[in-house]
């Protein structure tokens, strides 16, 4: 009797396990199957190449959306890792413990904070300061990037502080006995050795800021079509599928899945390269 | 040495020493300025007539039925997401064999699961609940859509906890004569609980805060729900279609005062949690 309870219940754990990779299959499956069609009716390169989004005239050209996510996420991360970094390294080497156990939980508290919240106080805050630095409307590539550089700065900050932390105490000691200063042996010693971890903590950025939605559909602009310069309008791949899926049907639904399939594959190639990167760590 | 005697000495090094301040600094402001504006701008707001009345209408515009949606929202998803999260840790980590092929797939679709943007899962759940199986908006949808979401998450929490149990908890376990399956629930389990707890609470705070995966899986409709195939509208959804009308800007920073103590007390609470494991 015991024998096959535990054995019943080695099944249950095994099958509680597979619930993960059925999940990615179904996932995979629901959205290609819709997708792929649909990218097939459109013609490939009129779908990945197309300029214009006008679903209305059949016209269904995603490359716009996928520049503008390309234009964002960059500006996400050349706002977001030098600060974050620049902050893990005050959090690993330069933090007294006191401030630290301040600082610790703030960081905390700001990746907890809902998109949601961060895309209204962008709306309320960083977009009308635009509007009087700008002169234009305010929402655009410049607002959108700022929003998202704050965003992605805790994934940033504790990635990097931990692997700041990993690096062994004698690469800074050494440095430090040749007659370096702190700030040097910090930032010649202890950091190039913590690399690898650090690109890994912006490869997480790079995904969190490219499929980030609801924070960038607030202030983006989400004009479909290619960014003319940085304070003009842009609409991501995400904002797309977010503001025409309501009321979507036939091939401009399958349209949307469909740029939903590709925003899937850029994902999926930012996870392949950030698994890559942690097995050469490990 | 004094900064002035600093900067004369080690130019290079006082300018570096600066840089990383004030990225610190940065942080820290845009983080207190944040949750200060909300606050100041919001609090007020929390007294609009009817905001908290228990039934909504176009004139109040009143949050309650969103809360109630979100703990009915939260306590469903968990109820699917958490068993399921946990039992497959143990397997994980109590019964497979190192290098099993099976294994290294699990990780790897987990892994890849905890990457999906939120729009992806939402996208993924309105194929499947709303357009293939036709129940249209609906809280269950909802929920099942988020428990995928979040169930990498509780994977990962419970493994790291399950791992951290020491060996000899086992031996003593299986010294004394107990079976697997009790050793697992009645030693590793009940000592892991801490860290399990902090993937929930964790867990929670994704669910609260989640809006793009719900907006076309439970749908918009902020009313309390008949059964789980009613649309429900959660916090999170609930703001952003006060943003989008543009006319209830002073509700919405009510309902972002209150998201926020949400997650300033998931915080706290996932903090405490983990005082209490590096105590032990």
């Amino acid at each position: 009797m015991r024998k096959i309870i535990e054995l019943i219940m080695k099944i249950v754990f095994l099958l509680s396990a597979c619930i993960s990779v059925l999940a990615v299959a179904v996932i995979c499956y629901f959205l290609f199957s819709e997708g792929l069609p649909a990218i097939a009716e459109i013609g490939p390169g009129n779908f990945l190449g197309g300029t214009l989004w006008k679903p209305l005239e059949g016209l269904f050209g995603i490359l716009p959306m996928i520049i503008g996510s390309i234009y964002v996420t960059a500006g996400a991360i050349l706002i977001g890792v030098p600060i974050g970094l620049l902050c893990a390294i005050f959090m690993a080497k330069f933090c007294p413990a006191k401030l630290y156990r301040f600082l610790k939980p703030a960081i905390d508290l700001l990746a907890g904070i809902p998109s949601i919240v961060y895309g209204f106080f962008g709306l309320v805050v960083i977009v009308p300061v635009m509007q009087v630095l700008t002169g234009t409307s305010g929402k655009g590539v410049l607002t959108a990037s700022i929003m998202l550089g704050i965003m992605i700065l805790p994934t940033i900050i504790s990635v990097s502080e931990s692997s700041l932390r990993a690096v062994p105490e004698s690469y800074y000691e050494g440095s430090l006995a040749l007659g370096a200063t702190h700030e040097r042996s910090v930032f010649f010693a202890v950091l190039p050795a913590a690399k690898s971890g650090i690109m890994a903590g912006i490869i997480l950025g790079i995904g969190r800021a490219i499929g980030e939605t609801m924070a960038v559909v607030m202030i983006a602009g989400n004009q479909p079509v290619i960014p003319s310069s940085i304070t003009s309008g842009v609409r991501t791949l995400t904002a797309n599928i977010v503001m025409e899926m309501g009321y979507a049907t036939g091939l401009h639904r399958e349209a949307l899945i469909a740029t939903a399939v590709v925003l899937f594959v850029f994902i999926l190639i930012i996870n392949v390269s950030f698994s890559l990167l942690k097995r050469r760590n490990d | 040495m004094n900064p002035v005697q600093y900067l004369k000495n080690h130019p290079f090094s006082f300018f570096l020493r600066m840089l990383v301040y004030v990225s610190a600094a940065i942080t820290v402001t845009v983080l207190v300025f944040l949750i200060g504006y909300i606050l100041y701008k919001g609090v007020p707001n929390l007294t609009l007539p009817g905001i908290f009345d228990w039934k909504f209408t176009s004139q109040n515009m009143s949050m309650t039925p969103a809360i109630i949606n979100t703990v009915l929202m939260t306590a469903l998803s968990l109820l699917m997401a958490v068993p399921i999260g946990v039992f497959a840790a143990i397997y994980l980590v109590e019964y497979s064999k190192k290098g099993n092929k099976l294994v290294k797939l699990i990780r790897v679709t987990a892994e890849t699961l905890s990457g999906i943007p939120s729009i992806v899962y939402g996208l993924f759940g309105f194929i499947v609940f709303v357009i293939t199986l036709g129940w249209s908006y609906t809280l269950l949808s909802g929920a099942i859509t988020l428990s995928i979401m979040i169930l990498p998450l509780i994977m990962r929490t419970t493994e790291e906890a399950l791992m951290a149990v020491p060996d000899s908890y086992r031996e003593g376990s299986f010294g004394l004569g107990a079976g697997r399956l009790r050793t697992v629930f009645r030693i590793i389990v009940p000592s892991a609980m801490p860290g399990i707890l902090s993937g929930i609470i964790l867990a929670i705070g994704r669910i609260v805060g989640e809006s793009a995966a719900l907006i076309f899986t439970a749908g918009t409709n902020p009313v309390v729900p008949g059964s789980v195939f009613s649309s429900v509208s959660t916090l999170s959804v609930h703001m952003y279609a006060l943003m989008t009308e543009g006319l209830y800007v002073d509700q919405a920073y009510a309902v972002a005062v209150v998201l926020l103590a949400v997650v300033v007390l998931i915080n706290a609470l996932s903090a405490a949690l983990a005082r209490k494991l590096t105590k032990k």
